[in-house]
């Protein structure tokens, strides 16, 4: 697991407070899942794509990059999203010659076949992608490096994953799998409905919302495979899969890969795009009272969260122009929504927000990248529309009104990581 | 039925023997006066092991939540979907939960809040796990 940094409820202003900037974002095209054989889809090869891209977008040559850091197989721990190649199959000619290029990306793969020579800073002990923007800020900030790459793949193989066909339950899951537990995050949903007098169906609103917004990421998923807009009604018809959880509360797990540039604020002047500064992150790590997580345990930890960020960054709510809370279970964004209370939600009112206009067009435009509903498992659009919503190039998404100020973070209330960034150095 | 069977460890071992002897047991930090469960090596709290010891409870809690599976990565409980997945709040500190899967009561029809007391159920000839049922 990468270090946990910032983690203290008295955590202070960032000591690097807008002397850090993202400059650079590169996405691959989003598949499905890689079919084992075209070799310009390996997670490898999409992650050079993804690089190459950034880099291009911030102007900045392969010999001036100088660290690398990843979270290789996506997920903490160096835990995969998908299943592994191997052993089971044959693995191919180099660079493609391990599981290394095809289930994961480590720093040290794509140092070698991007041919970077001044890379000082080779970190492939990313935690996830929420808490390794935190990771290579702090990096950057500390002068570990000056020019960084951020690189998140995202792989997807054939076939179902992570099923137990086990018929004993060691370790952790001799308190779970007795009584078949698993997807435990609609239990707190449930709770929610219950202490607040909401339903599953109040959902809709932001999930087609979110997929339009996605339509509007030309890399995403969806707007490369699927691109048409759902209904409420495909939305109450979705077949659940852990009620009250449906398909379509779920991301979609995607072979993509993303890439961003980090840079120092005195370096981001003369770069190509506009500098996003990042004014602060901060990063939780929570366990669940008892034997699994509940609506109680949810709210304190997201709350928690919530006073880091506005201690962090020094910034309250009202001043949050973008606002980009994880939704890879649609299920979960709503807790985010109201510890942070963005536009004013607080506990209990986020279906109520949902019903009025959440449009990027209107006035409380949530979610404008789409986030992983929108555009698949990527879990990267919501700090590429961080960046581009304060640069000004969202395209059909940009929001209206003031930009100087975003909020992304994820990945879990369990356990996140928050960013603040900025148009402005010292906002 | 056939459900995965529970594997016991150094920490875990004493919770299972208590449960095949229709037991239910957990773990009380002295120092903190607080319960935990699942067990751990040490208090989650203040970090003791010295002062970790099992303590008997009633055997009595009320329904806290309920959900239920369709879609279940466990292969051993897929052919039993939908099936309930309940939490049970121990009377004696709420705080510590428990899961059930409420037998012989309908998905939907979980009544939260009901009073519920402990049984025990085969998970195999050789282990009892800690099942709920109804009471009153």
């Amino acid at each position: 697991m990468g270090e946990l940094l910032r983690t203290s409820e008295d955590v202070g202003i960032w000591e690097h407070r807008g002397k850090v900037a993202l400059v650079g974002r590169g996405h691959s095209p989003v598949y499905r899942r890689w079919d084992g054989k075209d070799m310009t889809q390996t997670l490898g090869a999409l992650s050079i794509l993804a690089a190459k891209a950034a880099m291009e977008d911030a102007g900045v040559t392969p010999d001036q990059i100088d660290g690398v850091i990843t979270c290789p197989g996506g997920q903490s721990n160096g835990a995969l999203m998908g299943a592994p190649w191997g052993p089971g199959r044959p693995y191919f000619a180099a660079p493609y010659d391990t599981e290394d290029g095809l289930s994961k990306v480590t720093a040290e793969w794509l140092v070698r076949e991007l041919g970077l020579k001044n890379v000082k800073y080779v970190n492939s002990d990313g935690d996830n992608l929420f808490m390794m923007v935190g990771q290579g800020a702090q990096a950057v900030g500390d002068g570990k490096c000056n020019n960084l790459l951020i690189l998140y793949p995202a792989g997807n193989l054939e076939g179902r994953y992570q099923q137990n066909e086990s018929t004993n339950a060691p370790g952790p899951t001799q308190w779970t799998n007795p009584w078949g537990w698993g997807m435990g995050i609609a239990y707190p949903f449930a709770e929610y409905c219950r202490k607040y007098g909401s339903n599953h169906d109040r959902m809709a609103p932001f999930i087609l919302n979110s997929r339009r917004n996605g339509l509007m990421v030309p890399w995403g998923y969806y707007a490369l495979h699927e691109p048409y807009q759902l209904t409420t009604e495909d939305y109450l018809s979705a077949r659940w899969i852990c009620e009250p959880l449906s398909m379509l509360d779920c991301d979609r797990p995607v072979q993509a890969s993303a890439c961003y540039l980090m840079t120092t604020a005195e370096r981001a002047k003369d770069m190509k795009q506009k500098p996003v500064y990042v004014l602060d992150y901060t990063m939780s790590s929570n366990r669940p009272r008892s034997n699994f997580e509940t609506l109680e345990d949810t709210e304190a930890w997201t709350d928690a969260m919530a006073r880091k960020v506005w201690k962090g960054s020094g910034l309250h709510a009202s001043d949050i122009d973008v606002f980009n809370p994880y939704d890879g279970f649609a299920l979960f964004t709503q807790y985010f929504l109201e510890a942070f209370q963005w536009h004013g939600v607080k506990r209990g009112e986020a279906h109520d927000f949902y019903a009025g206009d959440i449009s990027v067009e209107g006035p409380h435009p949530l979610l404008p990248s789409g986030g992983n509903i929108g555009t698949g498992r990527t879990r990267t659009a919501i700090f590429t529309d961080c960046m581009e919503q304060l640069q000004g190039r969202a395209g059909p998404r940009q929001i209206s009104g003031k930009r100087e100020i975003a909020l992304a973070g994820g990945v879990l209330p369990v356990n996140a990581g928050w960013t603040v960034f900025s148009s402005i150095p010292d906002a | 039925m056939p459900r995965p069977v529970p594997v016991p460890d150094a920490v875990s071992k004493p919770f299972w023997d208590a449960c095949n002897e229709r037991r239910l047991i957990v773990q009380r930090c002295s120092a903190c006066d607080r319960r935990q469960f699942p067990p751990e090596a040490t208090c989650r709290d203040c970090g003791s092991e010295a002062n970790l010891e099992w303590v008997a409870t009633s055997g009595r809690g009320r329904i806290h939540g309920a959900i239920v599976m369709h879609d279940s990565r466990i292969k051993m409980w897929q052919p039993l979907q939908p099936y309930n997945l309940v939490g049970i709040a121990l009377e004696d500190d709420p705080a510590i939960k428990f899961m059930s899967n409420l037998p012989g009561v309908p998905v939907h029809e979980v009544p939260v809040g009901a009073a519920v007391e402990v049984e025990f159920i085969e998970a195999s000839p050789e282990q009892l796990v800690p099942e709920w049922r109804i009471v009153g």
